[in-house]
């Protein structure tokens, strides 16, 4: 399609992206998943208006909010990196202190205008610092610089664990993870690392709420119980198998729409996208996913320095991680935790805050152009 | 940017880059590939197994309530059942006329209230029409003969069975063994709601409420098949519910019914321990009233009356209901001032009819008008001597009585098994400070020592002060739990009474003192209850009554007729004893609200459920005398 529009207008078209910073194949896969997912919660949420022009305004401002982003040079993000890092460590701080209780974690942070997690914002901001911090060090990483690289993770992360909020930890984990192994993290230290969460598992499982363990136990053995956590394996299961390789076709899924699925538009939409579109779909939709991964992995290679190399890899991995989770459990290939699927679970935060982390991506593919002209 | 070259080897780096590249994507092959193999096998390798499961018939989960615990008492009669009963159900979709006249035509063959008619439609508004929303429960077998000889006339009406609860002792242990009613959200929020799933009913008071874990039970699952629109075809699985625990209490139904009836119709409690192991044999309150009114929702008449009867029978009077001990606290002070070893209990003291304090004009007068003479301590614990008591009570002073009164337990909670339980009031310096913030005057001192003024105790803590004197200071925690047992393995567990902290003594010789002293407030020729309970007895009985004042009487008024006096103003009677003496078997302590003289109104009921308990344990020998002896003064 961009070859065909840019053969008829060439200078217009490629000329007007790169004085708007967007990288187009990017932008269109963004775009297509979006709409996917649109079409997707119509169906999910029962045929509800409603639900999907508000998740289109949320789509629209993340495009605009990406967009933004991608005006600013990718220096100013390493620069502003550690100082958004701390604001975010003291939101998070004044979350636990006076956030809004619901269901028991502290989690929200309103401030008149706006209610938000601002775990989000670490989400996306351990991965920058990481790659700020590793900016003028040299790779492979010491080990001093791994542990200070460390203490960066662990500071937000428990911060989190207070909440509680288990899940989004385990994501500012894998973010800063990801900036730490593109960095050139030594092989046995990942081996040593990966060693120890075995051996600390035990340790772990005992801090844990009772919630959450029983979270893990229902998914190891389902039938547990059958009619709270295991339900929703179960009926996510019978959703996905009876879908077929064909699908029920759009519209169709009669696992969600007599209500057999909870939470069929949020956190459990796969199961719905899978039963009404099969394993074809299924197929269709790790494409787009993989190719968005593939364009974010290219954009880092080809990109000029320290700290766009890491922040664009690890930002890519990361995203990779959250479809790779949310999907996993709902197939019941993992523990059930709330990670929405990208781009396609009806909620605000994470549909804004993945675009704005396509922004930075952008960012730093289009300034490049234009520094090595 | 220049500086940042000088120190870094950028080619190598780069090429790390790579490397890392190349090992993430491979990572993201392998974990995709899991992913896809997994959707593959739920979709294309189990696709007809799931696909049945969901396409042509869909499975549904449904909740199967447990069946809730009974409730025995120690010999085995039930004390809470659960009855079939009938319920009628109407299923919208399936009625032929419209809903309203099928329950205008029912109407005509079981009774139907507004209530129900109300309750009908806030239930079917939120039930799908395919259900049966109830329109009666509790159906009268004659109801139930009634529709079934109609049914052909009512489609979409069916009589369903269930359990309801069902309490055969009715009002005489309604405080006790309490109700079970409908969930409300408050109640969800104090219990763990997945065990509540597809229940109905709830304790809300009493046994039903202290032991709701033990007796509710966990629910099971079926997994049905239904249609799409949603209607049942059959059953694939079952996880039946597990039923709760059946419950056997300390509690003797045959004693509670005697001292229940015992209070005639006056307004009262009675409770009886066995003081060797702080089981309740009885807790009576009286009025009581009907728990079976409650199960499935009273009606606002029948509640309005509950709560506007003057009598106020839903009030719990053995756990509830805070008195003045009156003369009932007599012995612990007795036994506080042996062993502060204030007083010589063989020394005669002067008793006049009343005693003033110093720089004072009032008259702490004695119950007797005229005085008691000289007297030791055992006199005047059989006579219930005031100015013996005011005299000890000035020596012992209040920290003194604070600090003895506490010890039997007067002040604070017992710690039953049974919810809603009042402390009384112990006073003391600090209590006094704290609650009135006024210093402690020393006329207090006279009227707390004989169980007046600020103090109140609760007929259950009666019982349970009067048993730690029965056992020597060695009494047990009151409960009415006896004994659970599980429905699926059949085990019954045996409650293990708790022992309280003990009441060691300096000299145990004092417990032998103020026994000898109870044994004579009954046997003594002068003892208070000497005509209204010694008489016939074949045991040894150690007692002590209690007359405690509702209203101050004027100074220097004689008493006056207890029928002069207006009701609500009349002394409480109270009477506290236990028997045999030396291996005691039960402690009583009886309450009759502006009942009069203890020893002559509270002294009988105790006597008469002592007598009924211990020939229960001998085998009748010892009640035929004493019924003989009752009914002889019945007919004169």
């Amino acid at each position: 399609m961009s070859t065909t529009t840019a053969h008829n207008r060439p200078t217009t078209l490629s000329q007007w992206l790169a004085h708007w910073h967007i990288d187009l194949q990017l932008l269109v896969a963004l775009l297509c998943c979006i709409l996917l997912g649109l079409f997707v919660l119509y169906s999910a949420s029962g045929r509800s208006t409603e639900i999907v022009i508000d998740q289109a305004v949320r789509a629209g401002i993340g495009l605009v909010a990406m967009i933004s982003l991608a005006q600013i040079p990718p220096h100013w993000y390493r620069v502003t990196a550690p100082w958004v890092y701390i604001v975010g460590v003291l939101l998070l701080v004044a979350t636990l202190v006076l956030g809004d209780a619901a269901m028991g974690a502290r989690r929200w942070l309103d401030l008149g205008v706006v209610r938000f997690q601002p775990s989000e914002i670490s989400k996306l901001v351990v991965p920058l610092t990481i790659a700020a911090f590793f900016h003028h060090r040299n790779l492979p990483p010491r080990l001093t610089d791994v542990i200070a690289a460390g203490a960066i993770v662990a500071v937000p992360v428990a911060l989190v664990v207070q909440q509680p909020d288990l899940g989004t930890a385990v994501l500012i984990v894998a973010g800063g993870g990801c900036a730490l192994f593109f960095a050139g993290l030594r092989w046995r230290i990942i081996l040593l690392l990966i060693v120890l969460a075995a051996a600390a598992a035990p340790l772990f499982w005992f801090n844990l709420h009772d919630y959450q363990q029983q979270r893990v136990l229902t998914f190891l053995n389902p039938a547990r119980d059958p009619l709270g956590a295991g339900y929703h394996i179960t009926q996510s299961k019978i959703a996905i198998g009876s879908g077929g390789v064909f699908g029920k076709g759009w519209l169709n899924g009669s696992q969600a729409h007599l209500n057999f699925l909870p939470e069929s538009d949020t956190d459990f939409v796969f199961a719905v996208y899978a039963e009404e579109n099969g394993l074809l779909g299924v197929l269709g939709l790790m494409a787009i996913y993989g190719f968005i991964v593939a364009r974010g992995l290219f954009i880092a290679v080809k990109s000029q320095d320290t700290f766009q190399r890491l922040t664009a890899s690890s930002l890519s991995l990361t995203f990779f991680f959250y479809a790779f989770v949310n999907m996993g459990m709902v197939a019941g290939l993992l523990p059930v935790v709330g990670v929405p699927l990208p781009l396609i679970s009806f909620g605000g935060t994470s549909m804004v805050m993945l675009l704005t982390s396509f922004g930075v991506l952008m960012s730093i593919h289009t300034h490049r152009k234009l520094l090595a002209t | 940017m220049a500086a940042d070259d000088a120190i870094k080897n950028h080619a190598a780096e780069r090429r790390l880059f790579i490397i890392r590249t190349i090992a993430a994507g491979l990572l993201l092959v392998i974990l995709i590939g899991l992913l896809i193999a997994r959707v593959v096998y739920l979709q294309v390798y189990k696709h007809s197994y799931y696909e049945t499961r969901s396409q042509d018939n869909r499975m549904r989960m449904e909740v199967v309530p447990p069946v809730r615990g009974l409730i025995f008492d120690r010999h085995g009669n039930l004390l809470a059942n659960n009855e079939p009963a009938y319920r009628l159900e109407i299923v919208p979709e399936q009625v032929t006329d419209s809903v309203e006249s099928t329950i205008a035509r029912l109407s005509r063959i079981v009774n139907i209230t507004d209530a129900d008619k109300r309750r009908f439609y806030t239930r079917e508004k939120q039930t799908p029409a395919f259900r049966g929303t109830p329109i009666r429960l509790s159906l009268t077998q004659a109801e139930v003969a009634r529709f079934e000889v109609n049914r052909e006339r009512f489609p979409g009406v069916d009589i369903r069975a269930g359990l309801r609860r069902s309490y055969p002792l009715g009002k005489y242990a309604a405080h006790l063994v309490g109700y079970v009613g409908g969930i409300t959200a408050a109640d969800l929020a104090k219990v763990d709601d997945k065990r509540y799933r597809g229940s109905s009913h709830i304790g809300k008071v009493g046994v039903e409420l202290s032991y709701e874990s033990k007796l509710h039970g966990y629910p099971g699952a079926r997994v049905v098949e239904i249609n799409a629109a949603g209607r049942t075809l059959h059953q694939l699985e079952m996880h039946p519910a597990t039923a709760g625990d059946s419950l056997v209490l300390t509690l003797d139904s045959a004693l509670q019914k005697i001292a229940y009836n015992a209070l005639g119709d006056q307004d009262g409690a009675v409770v009886a321990l066995d003081p060797g192991t702080g089981g309740v044999l009885a807790m009576v309150s009286k009025p009581g009233y009907n728990p079976d009114l409650f199960v499935d929702g009273i009606s606002q008449a029948n509640y309005t009356r509950l709560l506007n009867n003057p009598h106020n029978p839903l009030y719990n009077r053995a756990l509830q209901g805070q008195y003045p001990p009156g003369s009932t606290v007599k012995p612990f002070m007795a036994i506080g001032a042996l062993e502060t070893g204030v007083i010589d209990p063989d020394k005669k003291v002067w008793c006049p009819g009343y005693i003033t304090l110093p720089g004072s004009s009032h008259r702490y007068r004695d119950w007797k008008r005229s005085g008691q003479g000289w007297i030791d301590l055992t006199q005047a614990i059989e006579r219930s001597s005031d100015v013996y008591f005011y005299k000890l009570g000035m020596k012992l002073g209040i920290d003194n009585i604070h600090r003895y009164g506490s010890m039997f337990g007067f002040g604070q909670e017992t710690g039953i098994d049974l919810p809603r339980e009042n402390a009384g009031i112990m006073p003391s310096r600090a209590w006094k400070h704290g609650n009135r913030h006024l210093p402690w005057y020393p006329g207090e001192t006279l009227i707390t020592v004989i169980g007046q003024g600020f103090m109140t105790a609760t007929p259950l803590q009666l019982a349970q002060a009067v048993s730690e004197i029965a056992e020597r200071g060695h009494a047990y925690k009151p409960h009415v739990l006896k004994a659970w047992k599980d429905p699926r393995t059949g085990v019954v567990t045996e409650y293990q009474p708790r022992a309280l902290p003990p009441i060691s003594l300096h000299d145990k010789r004092h417990w032998q003192i103020v026994i000898n002293a109870m044994q004579g407030v009954v046997n003594n020729i002068h003892g208070t209850a000497h005509y209204y309970v010694g008489m016939n007895l074949e045991y040894p009985i150690a007692g002590k009554s209690g007359s405690a004042q509702v209203a101050g009487l004027p100074q220097n008024e004689v008493a006056p007729d207890l029928e002069s006096i207006p009701y609500r103003l009349r002394e409480h009677a109270l009477f506290i004893a236990f028997a045999p003496i030396d291996n005691p078997k039960i402690a009583v302590a009886v309450v009759v609200e502006h009942g009069g003289g203890g020893s002559s109104v509270a002294g009988p009921i105790a006597r008469r459920v002592i007598d009924s308990y211990l020939n229960s344990l001998t085998g009748g020998k010892t009640l035929q005398a004493s019924q003989t002896h009752d009914q002889a003064g019945t007919d004169t």
